[in-house]
This record gives structure tokens, sequence and C-alpha cells, in this order.
């Protein structure tokens, strides 16, 4: 019924502009076509010069109305530097867009045709191209300048000292691996993955580096003020580690690894303080179309202080044990046959 | 007389002997000779038009529908139940359906309308008209490249009717997902069919593309140097060669993910575990295919962009009575930008996993381009400056171009600068840069070329008021549409997200995006009165009763109002002057065919 209402008005409003339109036209030949297209002239000048001067207030009702949602302060240290990138080039893009819209919709109402004036024959003039060619230049190769500083010093090397986790999409969730105390992440391969028989990853329990591998899924912790690399990957289509709050980004390639690294500068907890949002959470979102749940493929992360991950880490276990409990210290090994089958239920899941 | 050959179509051969008296008798030529399988450079460019505007109205349509989703996630339209069943149970658009009207009003706008629709129709109808040539170098292969991509649209039109549905992996088609048939509906049957209309639409775009460069470069008429050519034929020219050199490159890429999919290749596939499946292909690489996109994907942008900005040029030019500013200068920047279209694939690729130093290295070749881009601006603005302008409905929509390109190209210095790309890639800031700069602002090329030469193609004007009407709407909404989605994108939603409830940090700007939505369908709706116009004034239009109406220089105003095959009469006429003497020596514009006078004034 709504829709019959919708396409009902829009029907009528067609027919209504149509035999105006129409009209026009005839009241245009009886009136001199000359007078009236004059008269549309002015009118169009007129309309070129108030679309510049609303749509300049409308650019700062919508800063106003908008400015407030788009995440605040970066939380990362890489973040800063981007966020400052983002406001010298808005600034510098800003006044630039000032004055080319000013000029271009000013000459317009300006120079509208008139009776009285006569086109100025202006064909070239290569002092002022040269300038215009060279003042974009040197104002790019200001912004580049800096811009490859930055970039520089985001995707270098990671820090000695930093932390490494292995994040993994697929569709459509996460997946992340700690390296445990060795701090060296064993290695794997793809034809090894095989969740049913609690290797999701794909680990090599050849390696010893594995063993005190752990295995977390859709949820990833991080500590505040630590330096963390992540090493990235996918295993079925490409995905992308999407970080907003940290203003960063990295592809997760099916076949060919990628890392990233930056240093979380808030918790979680002081987040929500800022943010005054009690409901915050840091937020992986995937950012490469990867099917039909990509809009949902969202992951948390939680910082948290150096004790507070610690403790968190000690109450997984290594994903060595939960795949081979006839390996695992802890469990006694009367109780093995009980137990495995049920981690291996909620790993699954 | 080899431009005379040419303009007959097969049969006519046998009346070689006649040719010195052409124009004085007329071949009987049937219906279909006529208007469906031409060889009329003419009827092509408005074959080429039509077809890409029922093209946009589809793909049109589709944001619509997309739009709705975006706009009100929750609301139920049972309409849609009504028309795509399963696709959209329960009055919803299903995942899969979103995917697959965005990737196909993706591929259906870059592709069929501002590539073919754009170029087809403007290249064939403006290059012989404008450098004085009978017809095309070889009006066979240019029927050719339409029928080409003609089928390139059936094929892309059926895929929407299969079972499994259309491609939905988005209009770039990255691989593994476009490789494996497990990985979605979309990934099945829908993808081949998506492969195969690309290929043929490559085939269509290379025949009209060398057709193009050939024509320009040796069927000029007596005095039209390559330094008189009028700036829409410069444009043309560089967009053709753009085509030439990089669509065989995606044709590969295409064609080696065919292979993929179904020959068992490894080129994009290595180390995947799909739905519990691991595959045996090792070694290869997912990013050779983004390469090999983006080498034409980035020349695309500007394949679609030069024409647009040939035309708002001469457009400009014509209507503020004034020469176009530093012609010299508009042409170097074109070549500039032609070459730096190569050579900044990568800055799409900034977040692949690419080595910093190589990032590094696009990032300053990718601002390099906006150095030809600002000479561009200034130019126009310096060629509005102190003229005397008519506001057609031409002229306003060049001038929204010049608006909309400033706006968009701003934005393309964010994301051309890696740093900041990082945050801000594949989200709807993304989005906002390239409709402004690429899709609003072309279009808005292609509607000015439109009005302005509709008078050549149909002998009729189109109804002024409708004109006026349409590029207002256009131009407020495209701003109030794009322009407040840069936030979103500052906020790092993503790309291709369908629904944003379920997320703590994008769930902020449901009232945006239900304006957004509304806009966008009033803005459709007056695209489809656009549509009207058209067709209501190729019959009923005010005629048009002098062969130059604008007061215009160029050589297609010399001929008839209505020209016919072969389009002058007599001879071809000689070009004296470049085509840009507006308001020279008092006179308010001098024709390309006049001698320069004794005592006429240098530039
Ligand atoms: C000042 C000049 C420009 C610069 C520096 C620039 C820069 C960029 C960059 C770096 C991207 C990639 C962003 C990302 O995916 O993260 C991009 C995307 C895009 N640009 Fe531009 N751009 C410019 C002008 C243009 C023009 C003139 C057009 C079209 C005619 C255009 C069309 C596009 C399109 C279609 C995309 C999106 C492709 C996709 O789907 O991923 N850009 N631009
Ligand atoms: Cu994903
Ligand atoms: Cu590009």
């Amino acid at each position: 019924m709504q829709t019959f209402f919708i396409v009902a008005i829009l029907a009528l409003g067609f027919l209504i502009t149509f035999q105006i339109a129409k009209a026009s036209e005839y009241v245009a030949v009886l009136r001199g076509y000359e007078k009236s297209r004059k008269q549309t002239n002015k009118l169009n000048g007129f309309m070129l010069l108030a679309f510049l001067i609303l749509g300049l207030i409308g650019v700062y009702y919508c800063n106003e109305r908008l400015k407030g949602k788009i995440l605040g302060e970066p939380a990362s240290d890489h973040g800063v530097l981007v966020d400052r990138m983002l406001y010298v080039t808005l600034a510098v893009t800003f006044v630039v867009f000032i004055i080319t819209q000013v000029a271009l919709f000013w000459f317009s109402y300006k120079y509208q045709e008139s009776d009285k004036r006569k086109a100025f024959y202006y064909p070239h003039n290569n002092k002022l191209e040269l300038i215009w060619t060279v003042i974009p230049a040197i104002t790019l190769t200001v912004l580049v300048g800096f811009g490859i500083f930055y970039w520089f010093k985001i995707t270098g090397d990671a820090p000695d000292d930093a932390m490494q986790v292995e994040v993994v999409g697929k569709q459509f969730g996460w997946e992340f691996r700690y390296p445990g105390k060795d701090g060296v992440l064993g290695k794997k391969y793809f034809k090894n993955v095989n969740p049913a028989a609690n290797n999701p990853v794909g680990q090599i329990w050849e390696d010893r580096y594995n063993h005190d591998d752990v295995f977390v899924e859709q949820e990833m912790h991080l500590v505040v003020n630590k330096p963390v690399k992540l090493v990235i990957g996918a295993k079925d289509v490409i995905h992308d580690v999407g970080l907003a709050h940290f203003r960063m980004k990295m592809d997760a390639v099916p076949g060919t690894p990628t890392t990233m690294w930056f240093t979380p500068k808030y918790t979680t907890k002081q987040m929500k303080e800022k943010t005054g949002n009690p409901d915050f959470v840091y937020e992986i979102s995937c950012d490469q179309m990867c099917g039909k749940g990509h809009w949902s493929m969202r992951g948390t992360i939680i910082v948290e202080t150096q004790e507070e991950f610690d403790a968190w880490l000690a109450s997984k276990k290594p994903q060595y044990y939960v795949a081979n409990p006839d390996k695992d210290p802890s469990v006694k090994r009367d109780s093995v046959i009980a137990s495995a089958p049920l981690t291996g239920a909620v790993i699954n899941r | 007389m080899s431009e005379a050959m040419n303009v007959h179509s097969g049969v006519a051969a046998a009346h070689a002997v006649h040719h010195d008296d052409h124009g004085h008798h007329h071949h009987e030529q049937s219906f279909i000779s006529k208007y469906v399988f031409s060889m009329d450079h003419k009827t092509i460019g408005k074959q080429f038009l039509i077809t890409g505007m029922v093209w946009a109205i589809i793909g049109g349509l589709f944001s619509v529908l997309f739009r709705l989703q975006l706009g009100y996630p929750d609301q139920s339209f049972p309409i849609l139940e009504t028309f795509f069943g399963n696709w959209a149970k329960g009055g919803q658009i299903q995942p899969e359906f979103y995917y697959g009207l965005v990737t196909m009003h993706g591929t259906v706008l870059v592709f069929f309308v501002l590539t073919a629709g754009l170029s087809g129709t403007f290249a064939n109808l403006l290059i012989p008209l404008q450098i004085g040539a009978r017809d095309m170098a070889s009006p066979f292969l240019n029927m050719l490249s339409y029928w080409f991509f003609f089928i390139a649209g059936i094929v892309m039109l059926a895929s929407i009717f299969v079972h499994t549905g259309p491609a939905s992996g988005g209009w770039t088609m990255y691989p593994p997902l476009s490789a494996l048939r497990q990985a979605g509906e979309g990934q099945k049957i829908g993808t081949d069919l998506w492969l195969i209309s690309m290929a043929l639409f490559i085939v269509s775009s290379l025949l009209g593309g060398l057709n193009y460069i050939s024509t320009i470069l040796n069927m000029r008429t007596k005095g039209m140097s390559m330094t008189r050519l009028p700036l829409p034929i410069w444009a043309m020219f560089f967009t053709a060669v753009l085509g030439v050199l990089s669509f065989p490159v995606l044709l590969s890429g295409a064609i080696l993910l065919l292979f993929d999919r179904n020959l068992g290749t490894s080129f994009y596939l290595s180390d995947i575990v799909i739905n519990g499946e691991i595959l045996p292909n090792e070694g290869g690489s997912a990013i050779l295919y983004q390469h090999l996109f983006w080498f034409l994907g980035h020349p695309e942008v500007y394949i679609i962009l030069l024409p647009a900005m040939g035309m708002v040029s001469e457009i400009l030019s014509v209507n503020s009575r004034k020469p176009i500013f530093g012609y010299m200068a508009m042409l170097g920047s074109l070549f500039a930008i032609a070459i730096l279209a190569f050579l900044v694939w990568a800055h799409h690729m900034f977040v692949t996993g690419l080595n910093p130093f190589l990032g590094s290295v696009f990032v300053l070749l990718t601002l390099l381009i906006a150095v030809p881009s600002a000479i561009k601006v200034f130019n126009w603005l310096t060629t509005l400056w102190r003229g005397n302008i008519r506001f057609t409905p031409a002229t306003l929509f060049a001038i929204g171009f010049v608006s909309l390109f400033i706006s968009g190209g701003l934005t393309g210095i964010f994301l051309g600068n890696s740093t900041i790309d990082i945050h801000l890639h594949d989200t709807m800031f993304v989005v906002a840069h390239f409709h402004i700069v690429m899709g609003v602002a072309s279009f808005f090329g292609m509607f000015a070329g439109v009005y302005h030469w509709f008078p050549k193609m149909f002998g009729r004007y189109l109804n002024n008021t409708l004109g006026y009407m349409h590029f207002w709407v256009t131009m407020i909404g495209a701003y109030l549409i794009f322009w407040p989605m840069h936030y979103q994108g500052l906020a790092g939603i993503p790309r291709r997200y369908l629904d944003k409830k379920g997320w703590v940090s994008f769930n902020q700007f449901g009232e945006l995006d239900k304006m957004i939505t509304v806009v966008s369908i009033i803005v459709f709706a007056v695209q489809l009165m656009f549509v009207f116009n058209f067709f209501y004034s190729i019959f009923k239009g005010r005629k048009v009763t002098t062969p130059n109406p604008w007061g215009a220089n160029t050589l297609e105003w010399t001929t008839k109002i209505n020209p016919g095959h072969g389009n002058w009469e007599g001879e071809i006429p000689e070009v004296h002057r470049w085509p840009y003497d507006y308001g020279k020596d008092g006179r308010e514009f001098i024709p390309q065919t006049e001698p320069v006078g004794a005592n006429e004034s240098k530039h």
C-alpha cells in the first residue's frame, strides 16, 4: 500500500513537472525565445551563487553534526601519526577547496552573460600557468615528504621487545595464536589443518616451538604500552585485519603472510572512561570483501595490563596438550579419556 | 577518395564508379542496415548511448535496492519479495543478493556505462565530425565493437538470472574469493559468466580504441594539424591509448582466473582450506591478480574521466564565449595524466603487504598526478574568468563537473598518501572519493555532452526546463549523498557492510544512512525524468533551425542539421585555425573553416 502510494506520488509529480516543462517551452516561443533565455540565464547564475553559499554552510553544518562521531582519539602510537598526517592534509586541502570552489561559482555568477560585456580573449599566460604548476608541486612534495617519513616509521621493523600474535582470518571469523613462553610461533602447514583432531591452525607437532603455543578464537588480548607484532594470514580467501581505533589495517592473504606492528596506548577500561561508553570494546573488522558474511566478520580485542594479560594467558592450555592429551603433564593418565572430547568440542564450536 | 570508400557498406563496393558524385545520390538503406547493423559512426554512437542508458538504469536501480538495505536494515519491503523471491526473503535483501547487487552495480556502471557508454558514444559521434572525416577508419570494426559490447551485455544480463545468482565478489573480483566455487553462491556459474562477459567487453573496447586512434592519426581533414584538434578529440585519443595498452592486461588476468576456476591451475591459489576442505594448490599468488587488475584498474578511472574532461573543456569554452585557457597546458596535462596513470596502480594495494619502499615510490607517483589535475582545474577556472557565460544545461553540468572534480580530487590526496590510506583504505571514504571524482563527475561530463550535442544527433533540442531541474537536483543530491559519506569512512566503517547493528564502533550513523537513501531515490527518479526527456525530445523536441545553434567553431557544426551518411554533402571543409577563436578581435566566434585574415591579431 505504502509502496503504491509512493509510486503514485512520484508519477503525479512527474506528470506535473512535465506539463510545466512543456508549457514553459511554449511560453518561451510565444514571448520570444531570446528574452526568456536571458531570464533563465540570470536565474541560473543566481542559483549558482546560492549553491555556493548554502553549500559552504552545509559543509559547516555537516561537520558540526558528524565530527563527534568519527572515533575520537587514536588508541595507538601509530594512530597518532596517521591522525596528524590526516589533519595536516585536511588543512591544506580545505584551503584549496575553498579557494577553487569560491572561484568557480563566483566567476560563473559574476561573468554570466550580459549584453554590456564582451568576453575577454585570453588564450594563455605562461607565467600564470607556471605558477600554478609549481605551487601544487611544492605543496605536494611537502605532503609526500611527511607521508613517507611516517610511513617508514609505521611499516618499519617492530622493536625487539614486541610481543607476537598470529592472526588468521577465515570465512567468517578470526583465530589467534600466541607463541607461549619461548616467544616463537611454531611451524605450520596448511595440509595439517584438522579441527576434528584439535589442530585448527595446522601446527606441525614435531616442531617443539609449537608445544607451548596457545590458540584462541574471536577475542585477542594485548598488553597496554607494549608493542605488538601481528603475523597475519588467511585460510580461505583474502580478509583484512581492520583496527579502526588503532588506525591500523593489513590484508590477510592465503599463502602470503603479512605483518604489522603498533603499541596500544589505552586499556579497554581506560577507553570505556574516555569515550563514556560502558560498552566500549576494540573491534577487529574485516575490511576486504570475503563473501556473504563479510559485514559480520567481527573480532574483539581486550587491551589490559601485563598482570591481567599474564593471568589470562596462564589460564589457557597450549593447543599441543589439547590435541595430544597423553603428552599433557597436568593431566593424569586415567582422566585423559574423559577430558579430551570435551575440550575438543569447545574448540571446534 | 579513400574516405568515400569507407562510408559505404560492403554492398556499395559495386558502386565504386559513382564515388565522385558522392552525396548526390542516395543508397536506399534497409531498416536493418540503417539502424541495426549500421556502419555509420553517428548511428553507432547513438547505439552506444542508448544501450549505455539502459545499463545506467539497471545499474542505478541496483543501487537504489541496496541503499534500501543500508538506510533501513530492519524494515521489510514485501514488494522486494514479490519481485525477487528467495533473494529477498521476508522482504529483506539477503546478504548474497546484496553482494550480487553491489558487484553488478559497480561492473555495469564502470565498464558498460562510463567506459562503453561514454567513450563509445562520444568518440564515435565526435571524432569523424570534429576532425573532418566521413567516417571511422574501419566502419566495419566499429560496428563489430558495438556488437561485441552488446553480446557482453547479454552475457552479463544472463548471469543475473542464473539460479545461483550473479557474481558477487565485488567489481574488482579478487581471487581467491572469485576463484573458488565453494566460497559462496555468487562464486559459481555467475562468476564464470562475469569473466566471459568481461572478455567480450575487452574485445569490444580494443576494436573501438584501435579505430579511434587510427582515425585520429590518419583521417584528419586538410589543415587539421594535431594542435588544431578540439580538446575532446585529444581526450578521446589518450583514452583510447590507455585502453589499448591496459585492457589486454586485465584480459590476461581474467583468463588466468578462468583457468584457476576451471582447469585446476594455481596462478592465484595457495595454502587454502575452505569449508573444511584442503585444496591441493600451492605456490600461486593471490596478489598477482591485484597487480594485473589495477594495472588496468587505475588507467580505467582515467579512461572514464578523460572524455568527460575533454568535453567539459569544449563546452566551457563555447559557452563562456572565450578560448579555453592554456590549450597547450591542457594537452600537456592530458599527456602527463595518461603517462602517470600507468605508474600508480599499486596505490590500491598499500595494505596488501606490499614492500614499504615500493609503497613509498607509489606515493610519490600518485601525488604527482595531482599536479596535472590541478593545472586543469585552474585552467577551467580561468576560462570562465571574464567570460560572457551562457548557462545552457550543458554548461551547468560542465561547471558541476569542475566542482566535483575538485572535491573528489582533493580526497584523492588523502588516499594517495599511504600513511593516511592505512586508516582509510577500503572504508566508505574510498567509496565517497571515487563516486564523486569518477562516478558522478564523469556522469556530469556525459550529461553535458548529451545536452550539448543532442541537436547534432537528432536535430532537436532537449527540453530546457527539465534539463535545469535535472541538473540542480542531481548536483545537490550528489553532494548530499557523498559528502557526509566521508565521515563514515573517517570513522573506519568498511566498504560493503550491509548492516552495522552488530558493531559497537560503526553503528552511530543510522540517521545519516536513512537520509542518503532517501536522496538517492529522488536522484534516481530525476534520472528517469532525463531519460524520458531524451526519448520524448527525439520525436517531439523543439526543432533546431540553424546548423550552428551554439555559435561554435568546430567542424561538426558545418554539416547539415541532420547530416547523412558521409557527414558533408560536398567537399570536406578545410581547416585554417585552432578551434578556440572566441571573442577574438571583437568577433563572437570564428569557425575553424575561416582563413586567417590579413589583419587578424596573433595570440
Ligand atoms: C588527485 C588525484 C587522485 C588521487 C591522488 C587518487 C588516489 C586514490 C587512491 C590512493 C585510491 C585507493 C584508495 C584505497 O583503496 O584505499 C583511490 C581509489 C579510487 N579512485 Fe582515486 N585518486 C585520484 C583521482 C581519481 C580520479 C580522477 C578517479 C576517476 C576518474 C579516481 C577513481 C578512483 C576509484 C574508482 C577508486 C576506487 C577503486 C576501488 O574500488 O577500490 N580517482 N584513489
Ligand atoms: Cu573477511
Ligand atoms: Cu588508482
